[in-house]
């Protein structure tokens, strides 16, 4: 019976391909993009706890430095021969000299004293090639994409920026991107740090029973608990939340065409169903081979789906990578290596897609009476009923979404704000644009313009949706693009003013940046030499920046403040207060004003808050203090870089002369115009990504209307045919509807301005202060609306053109034959 | 005892590299060529105290103790503290990371609460692990021999920390050493093969041990083993027994067999006097059979019960293991543990076993 029954629901499919396409189309979309997010988020994830496990396991307890970053090695033998089991690890950026630096994390491990239970990138350490990697010319081993990025093969021997010969690269596929792991005493040589240190690690099961550290090395040393070692999984959250709610996004607009054309199938076969029910097919064979066609429709969708969505994910992954590595530091690898799991997911968001677009078309027929079944009107009434409850879902909707505005403070609450506002949006458009064109209809005298409004309007029911997807998916754009455009804007006008020396430098440690500097005093023509002084450290569990800044004009004039108590740059200087990144003013809960205590040994007196500035791009909160206080606290602050005021012309001679005279090459020598290129080129990249998601969301719109339209077109006959009986030619038939279209679309474009400027307010005023920790002035920029608005149309344009131009090459005879079959 | 070794890394090594290192290289690698290494030489002699300390030049070396011991309640115990040094490249010794070396230490307690093992690693050349000859200390991590006063190796004061084990036993002997084969000319081969052995054997030893939270008093008899080559086994030659025998009777027997791929054991031991005289033994006069294997919780098959007999002087005697589970499960993994003699004389001593596949 149900295999019957299935037969005679598919025979629809051959008589009406084009809805079958159009589901096809629609889920296999949705769960492209869907999935093609979730695959990006996936591989960074993954990528991220490789990281994390790269030593042991992500929970490794360690002894740290109590000040600065590294310390001494013997501590390491002192605490061996006290009966610690610890290992000693170093770490510091390598930095590889070319037309684009690049630079990698390097760690230093000693595999003989590594815990026994413990694994290197995925090795255990019983298990490696000890003899090639102690000996002469050692290891370095490297990712795949890695060894990729850098351009250089396995066994290679490259040179670092300072000079240093690397040990020949072998490939370790485990290990996560963008590290490097090498012989502990390799590590000293390559990061000029002859005994130095970054950390201990310790055993786990030694870690619980801890004894106390000799007296000589309690200054020295500090214990950080396991625990605090997931910063990048914490700091990309927000990103990660960004890509899949464009996903979701993307995923929503996606079913719209699936329901659509699905809604419509249903309609078309209302006679077939009474006639198979009238045959005595029970009301449950027929919807349990109506949801059993949805499944094969959605089976063979999300297969394909799937596949696209791994081609898109592939695609997008380098500009993922790229913004992730600009934005925190976060190394990705530019390959996907997905588990069964995610295919498996990608098909099962299919079905689900599928039964959420289904479900409601499911229902109606099985709700409908038996007999009223047939009948158009019984159709429409329901369609009235599902309208009002249309209505009251928005009205709901726009409920919850004014409540996240008042009171959510997380980022989960400010997505939930624009779930919740833009389905709203999108579920009173119908009514919106009905009363509009109410409106519209009042003006118009002339029949042909009466019966062009009053015709709009008929059509509106069938077109709802697609226009829902057009409206999102405009908005979406017109959002995500103000709020871009914006934080270029601000960016760049930050940095301008930021970046105010004319070199800057990064001398390979702090007794090289002292000489540096006092040579730099004595040279004609430069004006002041501005040193940085940083030390990183954790407040409340957050990684932090301690910078330590000059007292000078300079900083004055061009560090730009965004709240300020007066004479805020005099209590800097005297050591009497703290300036704070805004972003971790915002994660600390710091106001203007009060007050913040560093932790010193011994502890010394809190210090007010004097000003807040923003610090864009920086993934760790900084905070800023006079540098003879900040040495005075910490001695073992670094000298990080000396930036250098002196006149543009002078620059390229002081430059040749440093290069020389230190033998710096040119990743620690960078001009302004260098140092603003680059980071003008990271936040490029850093948008690419984004930029890409809106487009095809948008282009996934355009579809939906244009398979709307199509699907339209044939069952539009109906209401055509009278009207050439009237007089009126096929081919001003066809310019008529196609102004029906531009019409709706372009009232829709125009509701969707607003709805995107509404969009970009959320984006920088809750999103981007959740996400990031800075807020953004709104912008909004009238060309760049414009350029939508006017793709939005062209969208609508090239999607009525086909089915118009069917209709208007339609014989006569098909449109005779609508008098004499008049359904 | 010996050759025990080794371990090391060496051969790990080198068994791990790309291609599979042949099985004829022997145990642990013992059998690979030595290339620019030094080598052992018969006639050369060994001087004190300088030998006691690091012999940089060769591959492989040990610093070997096992203890028999016995608690204030009269049950045995057995306790090893083994140094060993393993040069991964020739060259001689160099400060900092670069140093070739390589240092493995291994302890062990076995008793009535069982075998326990402890194993660490350490770099050379950053003080982590070494031997200073004068005053003599050995070390590594917190684990050290050490001299408790003098030039040589009179009194020394051993100590090592397991997991769920320590002890620290203080060793005394006024007897001289012990100069293995020729003069400290140890052959281990019919081909040349040699390394160059000393032992003290007449360690009398008091003490402290550790088990389980438990604090037991011991007093007993220890051994140290001195070793030191650059190829000490030939190619094929698979893995050895070793036993170090205390005899009531106040004498000590040294006696080892190489087993070889295809051809008869290589057989070779000193029989020391009650006064310290000691007398090499050929081939000949030594024949060791297996009496009973025991089958190892990790499926091995190693004999622990031996029938040990001697031509000159004329000595018939059974070796039977304290703790026939006595394995030690490390990098390079082996059976070492107390035994019991019996037969024409009684007494107690150490058994070492390599190179049983499992």
């Amino acid at each position: 019976m149900l295999r019957l029954c299935l037969s005679a629901l598919l025979s629809h499919w051959r008589r009406h391909p084009l809805q079958g396409i159009s589901i096809l189309t629609g889920l296999w979309l949705a769960t492209a993009l869907w999935t093609g997010v979730q695959a990006l988020n996936d591989q960074a994830r993954a990528d991220y706890a490789r990281a994390n496990a790269l030593l042991a396991g992500a929970a490794q307890t360690q002894l740290v430095a109590r000040q600065g970053e590294r310390f001494a090695q013997s501590a390491y033998v002192q605490l061996r021969r006290a009966g610690w089991p610890v290992s000693p690890v170093l770490e510091g950026r390598l930095r590889f000299a070319g037309r684009e630096p690049v630079s990698v994390r390097l760690l230093g491990i000693e595999p003989l004293s590594l815990p026994a239970d413990s694994s290197v990138a995925g090795q255990s350490t019983q298990g490696f090639d000890l003899l090639h990697f102690l000996t002469p010319p050692g290891q370095a081993w490297v990712a795949p994409d890695t060894l990729q990025r850098l351009g250089l093969k396995p066994g290679d021997q490259p040179t670092s920026a300072d000079g240093q010969r690397l040990p020949p690269l072998a490939v370790q596929a485990q290990l996560a991107p963008g590290v490097m792991i090498v012989d502990i005493g390799q590590a000293q040589r390559l990061l000029q740090a002859p005994e130095q240190l970054s950390r201990l690690l310790l055993p786990n099961d030694f870690a619980r029973t801890l004894p106390a550290l000799p007296d000589n090395l309690r200054t020295q040393l500090q214990l950080q608990p396991a625990a605090d070692n997931d910063d990048l999984q914490h700091l990309t959250e927000s990103f990660h939340l960004n890509l899949s709610a464009l996903g979701l996004l993307a995923f929503l607009v996606g079913l719209f065409i699936v329901h659509a054309a699905i809604g419509l199938a249903l309609e078309q076969r209302r006679g077939l169903l009474r006639t198979l029910r009238a045959c005595g097919v029970s009301l449950r064979a027929l919807i349990g081979a109506l949801a059993l066609e949805l499944g094969l429709f959605a089976l063979i969708a999300g297969l394909a789906g799937v596949l696209s969505g791994y081609l898109l994910a592939s695609l997008l992954l380098g500009d993922v990578a790229a913004s992730l590595r600009g934005l925190y530091g976060a190394q990705v690898a530019g390959h996907l290596s997905l588990s069964p799991q995610w295919w498996l997911a990608g098909l099962g968001i299919s079905l689900l897609g599928a039964a959420l677009a289904g479900l409601n078309s499911l229902l109606r027929s099985a709700q409908l009476p038996l007999l009223a079944l047939a009948q158009a009107q019984a159709w429409r009434q329901a369609q009235a009923l599902w309208l009002r409850r249309q209505s009251a879902l928005a009205i709901v909707l726009l409920l919850i979404a004014a409540a996240c505005w008042r009171w959510g403070d997380s980022l989960p609450s400010a997505f939930a704000l624009l779930a919740s506002l833009l389905p709203a949006a999108a579920l009173v458009l119908p009514a919106l644009l009905d009363a509009a064109l109410a409106l519209l209809s009042r003006l118009c005298s002339t029949p042909l313009s009466q019966w062009f409004i009053a015709d709009s309007r008929q059509q509106l029911p069938a077109l709802a949706l697609a226009l829902m997807a057009l409206l999102l998916a405009l908005a979406a754009s017109v959002g995500v693009g103000s709020m871009t455009e914006g934080f270029r804007q601000t960016f760049l006008g930050w940095l301008d003013q930021r970046l105010s020396a004319e070199l800057y430098i990064t001398p390979r440690d702090t007794r090289q940046g002292l000489a540096m500097r006092r040579w730099l005093d004595e040279q004609p023509g430069v004006e002041a030499v501005l040193p940085q002084w940083r030390l990183e450290l954790r407040l409340q569990g957050l990684p932090v920046q301690l910078q330590g800044m000059l007292d000078h004009d300079s900083y004055r004039q061009h560090w730009p403040l965004l709240e300020q108590q007066p004479d805020a740059w005099a209590s800097l200087a005297s050591g009497k207060g703290l300036m704070l990144s805004e972003q971790l003013a915002r994660r600390l809960k710091l106001h203007l004003g009060e007050r913040l205590a560093l932790p010193t040994t011994p502890p010394s007196p809190a210090l007010p808050v004097v000003a807040l500035y923003a610090d864009y791009g920086n993934p760790r909160g900084q905070l800023l203090l006079n540098d003879e206080l900040l040495r005075r606290l910490w001695p073992g602050a670094t000298l990080s870089s000396l930036n250098v005021r002196l006149p543009a012309e002078h620059v390229p001679a002081l430059k040749a002369q440093l290069q020389s005279r230190y033998r710096l090459d040119s990743t620690r020598l960078v001009d302004q115009g260098t140092l603003k290129r680059w980071s003008v080129e990271v936040f490029e990249r850093t948008f690419a990504a984004t930029a890409a998601l809106n487009s095809l969301t948008l282009s996934v719109a355009g579809v939906a209307l244009f398979i709307s339209l199509l699907t339209l077109g044939q069952s539009r006959l109906g209401q055509l045919a009278p009207l050439w009986a009237l007089g009126v030619t096929r081919r001003q038939l066809a310019w008529l509807s196609l102004g029906q279209t531009l019409m709706l679309a372009g009232l829709t474009v125009l509701l969707a301005m607003p709805l995107g400027i509404l969009l970009a307010w959320c984006l920088v005023a809750v999103v981007n202060v959740q996400a990031f920790g800075w807020r953004l002035p709104l912008h909004v920029f009238p060309m760049q609306l414009a350029h939508l608005a006017l793709l939005g149309l062209f969208t609508s344009l090239l999607a009525a053109a086909w089915p118009l131009w069917q209709l208007a090459r339609r014989q006569p005879a098909d449109l005779l034959r609508q008098f004499a079959d008049e359904r | 005892m010996n050759a025990k070794p080794v371990l090391i890394l060496l051969a790990l090594l080198l068994a791990s590299c790309d291609p599979p290192a042949p099985p004829s290289t022997g145990f642990a690698g013992l059998g690979q060529q030595a290339g620019e290494f030094a080598q052992v030489e018969r006639g050369h002699g060994l001087q004190f105290p300088a030998d006691h300390g690091a012999h940089d030049g060769f591959r492989i070396e040990w610093w070997y103790v096992t203890a028999n011991l016995t608690d204030s309640d009269g049950r045995s115990w057995g306790a090893q503290w083994t140094l060993f040094r393993s040069a991964l490249r020739p060259g001689g010794e160099q400060q900092g990371w670069e140093s070739p070396n390589v240092w493995m230490g291994h302890a062990a307690l076995s008793g009535p609460f069982g075998h326990q093992y402890s194993e660490t690693l350490a770099r050379g050349g950053i003080g982590q692990a070494g031997v200073a000859v004068s005053p003599f200390h050995a070390w590594i991590d917190d684990w050290t021999l050490r001299s408790l006063g003098g030039d040589g190796l009179q009194q020394l004061e051993m100590h090592a920390t397991g997991k769920d084990f320590n002890y620290r036993l203080q060793l005394r002997s006024d007897r001289p050493l012990v100069l293995h084969g020729d003069q400290g000319y140890s052959e281990k081969s019919g081909q040349g093969q040699a390394s160059y052995y000393y032992s003290q054997p007449f360690y009398q030893v008091s003490g402290e041990i550790e088990r389980a939270g438990q604090r037991f008093s011991v007093t007993g008899q220890a051994w140290l083993d001195r070793e030191w080559s650059s190829q000490p086994l030939a190619a094929g030659q698979s893995g050895w027994d070793w036993f170090s025998l205390h005899l009531d009777s106040g004498a000590k027997l040294m006696l080892f067999q190489v087993r070889q791929e295809n051809a008869a054991p290589y057989r070779a031991g000193t029989w020391i006097a009650a006064d310290g005289q000691a007398t090499p033994l050929k081939p000949e006069q030594i024949t060791l059979t297996p009496l009973a294997w025991t089958r190892l919780a990790n499926g091995r098959r190693v004999p622990t019960h031996w029938r040990v007999a001697l031509s000159q002087p004329t000595l018939t005697v059974e070796i039977q293991a304290l703790l026939p589970q006595a394995w030690m499960g490390t990098r390079f993994p082996y059976w070492e543990g107390p035994v019991r003699i019996s037969g024409d004389s009684n007494g107690r001593g150490y058994l070492e076993m390599t190179g049983y596949a499992p």
